[in-house]
């Protein structure tokens, strides 16, 4: 029996929830809340790849895109409205996003890991060896207008979180419903079984593009999210260690449910903010024993203690 | 009359190894044809090669007139051909009703609507039909990889089957299933692929089973076709007899000879 799918209105809730937590808990909470839903944006998109099989040791390309995208759109070119920058951010990685893929498509594994970690990589030196694009010490970015609202009218500390949460959710919500859509299983299928997939008529080089290039949108909308939640953009948002900490994410989180990396990139900001207070110097290594641990005792991630608690309570129920 | 599918000349070369060697063969509409022949001897390749997934070396396959060679998989499988693999092509991890509903949600929906939501009421009704269909009801919400061979062997049939179907080739349906099964999964098979007029190919070693099934055989040895007629007299052919099969077919003999 398939359970009664929940998904939407737990979206809404959450949404709820979070945007209050912008009025009633302290700032470097919410601060950090944003943080982690905006980041949790690309680990969406880390796992809509892990459920096709493929893993992207490389979203930071597509995250450092997005935030340079917003820094230029309001630094060079005047567009200051973050609507209209995270669709410009959007844009931008599909048409990266397409050019690469084309190459990205024929490649599977690890060859395709490297391949993605490679292309960061090239970003990265790119930037940095670069003064006209900032540089390593890359640059500010002010604080946007939120759809025609400028931030002298609204504190953006305010603001943009709510703005955040608002295209995160949307975007959730999107994506769930891409994962119970024939795109979604055909996902699963090309993960399991590439030959029984072409023998069902579906490229599978076409469907890997596609998804290459839209898990490169979710991360590309998240990195000019951060853009202007750190207002500050520097070639580090293409760095082989940005890209790694999203794979960590998806690993801690999980990636049987959209709501699995919104789990896992909340968690990890609690967990870094902690162990960075009481432990700096051994923030690495209190990384290192949870991933650790989350494969050995938790290999799912996280969310399957959801799936574990809800198998518990149809058992109860059960006559 | 024309015929539904035809390979002219078709020779495949995988370095030294000569798969296919000018393999000459044409199948009218609703003919049951079983493929014969030793390990090795390139059966499988003949299905490869019509079905896309081997480029020939040489030579042409058509198929209602058109000219298919050198297709891809995925568009040949539009026209109406389909396959069964040797070794059951199956997505392990979802259920047996999951894996009947990917195969006909992808047989049956272009690219550009597969956004539309998986599980669509017309398609979960042709599953059902398909469960009863091929007798797998029981094993509906199993998981694909734990399934025993027999039942693997037919959800790798009725997936093949979930879209249009006018040719269907099966590559060894009844191999690593126990003896005592064969019939039976035979018996499923061809009453569910033959009611419709579906023109079948399949490859066997036990000669019980091609005697029994199919109108005519076709033999290969070494990559060359050696015997093309009707069952009883390709059977006792000379060569049919020393090279592959051993035996003439009213010797009782041991069923399932050595295959794996
Ligand atoms: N992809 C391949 N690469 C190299 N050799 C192959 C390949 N496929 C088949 N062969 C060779 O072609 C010959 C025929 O194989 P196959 O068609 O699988 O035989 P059969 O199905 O009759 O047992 C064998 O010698 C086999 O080793
Ligand atoms: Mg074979």
């Amino acid at each position: 029996m398939r359970r009664k799918d929940r998904t939407y209105p737990i979206l809404v809730g959450l949404f709820l929830l979070f945007s209050g937590a912008v009025f009633f808990t302290p700032r470097w909470f919410s601060f950090l809340l944003t943080v982690a839903v905006a980041r949790s944006l690309v680990v969406l998109g880390v796992v809509l790849l892990m459920r096709a099989g493929l893993v992207s040791f490389g979203q930071g390309f597509f995250y450092c895109i997005g935030g340079y995208v917003a820094g230029f759109s309001s630094n060079a070119f005047g567009v200051t409205d973050a609507g209209a920058v995270v669709i410009l951010a959007a844009l931008g990685a599909v048409v990266a996003g397409a050019i690469v893929g084309l190459l990205l498509c024929n490649y599977r594994d690890i060859f395709f890991a490297m391949l993605t970690l490679a292309l960061s990589m090239i970003l990265y030196s790119v930037i940095v060896k670069n003064p006209a694009l900032g540089g390593s010490d890359g640059f500010n970015v002010p604080p946007p207008t939120i759809l025609g609202i400028s931030p002298e009218a609204v504190d953006p500390r305010v603001s943009l979180p709510l703005f955040t949460f608002a295209v995160a959710f949307l975007l959730y919500a999107l994506a769930h419903r891409y994962f119970l859509s024939g795109f979604g299983y055909a996902g699963l299928a090309l993960r399991m079984n590439e030959i029984r997939l072409e023998y069902l008529s579906l490229s599978a080089r076409a469907l890997v593009f596609l998804k290459y290039i839209l898990a490169g949108v979710l991360a590309s909308v998240g990195g000019a999210l951060i853009a202007y939640i750190s207002g500050h953009v520097d070639p580090e948002l293409a760095y082989w260690t940005t890209s790694g900490e999203f794979v960590f994410i998806a690993l801690l989180g999980g990636t049987g449910h959209v709501l699995a990396p919104l789990a896992g990139g909340v968690v990890f900001e609690v967990i870094r903010s902690y162990a960075f207070d009481l432990a700096p110097s051994l923030w690495q290594m209190v990384l290192g024993v949870i991933l650790l641990l989350m494969i050995i005792f938790m290999p799912e991630g996280l969310w399957s203690l959801t799936e574990r608690f809800l198998e518990r309570k149809r058992d109860e129920a059960a006559p | 009359m024309k015929p539904l599918l035809e390979t002219r000349g078709v020779t495949k070369r995988f370095g030294a190894v000569v798969a296919a060697e000018k393999v000459n063969v044409q199948v009218r509409e609703g003919e049951v044809v079983g493929i014969i022949g030793a390990n090795g001897a390139g059966k499988t390749t003949f299905v490869n090669i019509i079905t896309g997934y081997v480029k020939p070396t040489s030579g042409r396959v058509l198929f209602d007139g058109q000219d298919i060679t050198g297709l891809p998989p995925r568009k040949v499988i539009r026209k109406g051909i389909c396959r069964s693999f040797q070794i059951p092509q199956l997505f392990p991890d979802l259920t047996v009703e999951e894996n009947l509903l990917v195969a006909c949600t992808l047989l049956n929906r272009p690219f550009g609507k597969l956004l539309r939501p998986f599980h669509d009421g017309k398609f979960i009704e042709r599953v059902e039909e398909a469960l009863e269909k091929f007798h797998i009801k029981d094993y509906r919400h199993e998981p694909a990889g734990t399934l025993p061979q027999g039942v693997k062997k037919l959800l790798d049939i009725a997936m093949a089957m979930m879209g249009k179907t006018r040719l269907i080739l099966l590559d060894e349906p009844t191999s690593g299933v126990a003896i005592d099964e064969k019939f039976p999964l035979m018996d499923t098979i061809v009453r569910s692929v033959g009611r419709n007029g579906t023109t079948t190919i399949f490859i066997e070693h036990d000669m019980e089973v091609v005697e029994h099934y199919a109108e005519r055989v076709i033999a290969f040895y070494d990559g060359k076709v050696i015997a093309d007629g009707e069952t009883s007299r390709v059977l006792r052919n000379e060569d049919v007899v020393s090279f592959i099969t051993g035996s003439i077919p009213t010797a009782r003999r041991e069923p399932a000879d050595a295959d794996s």
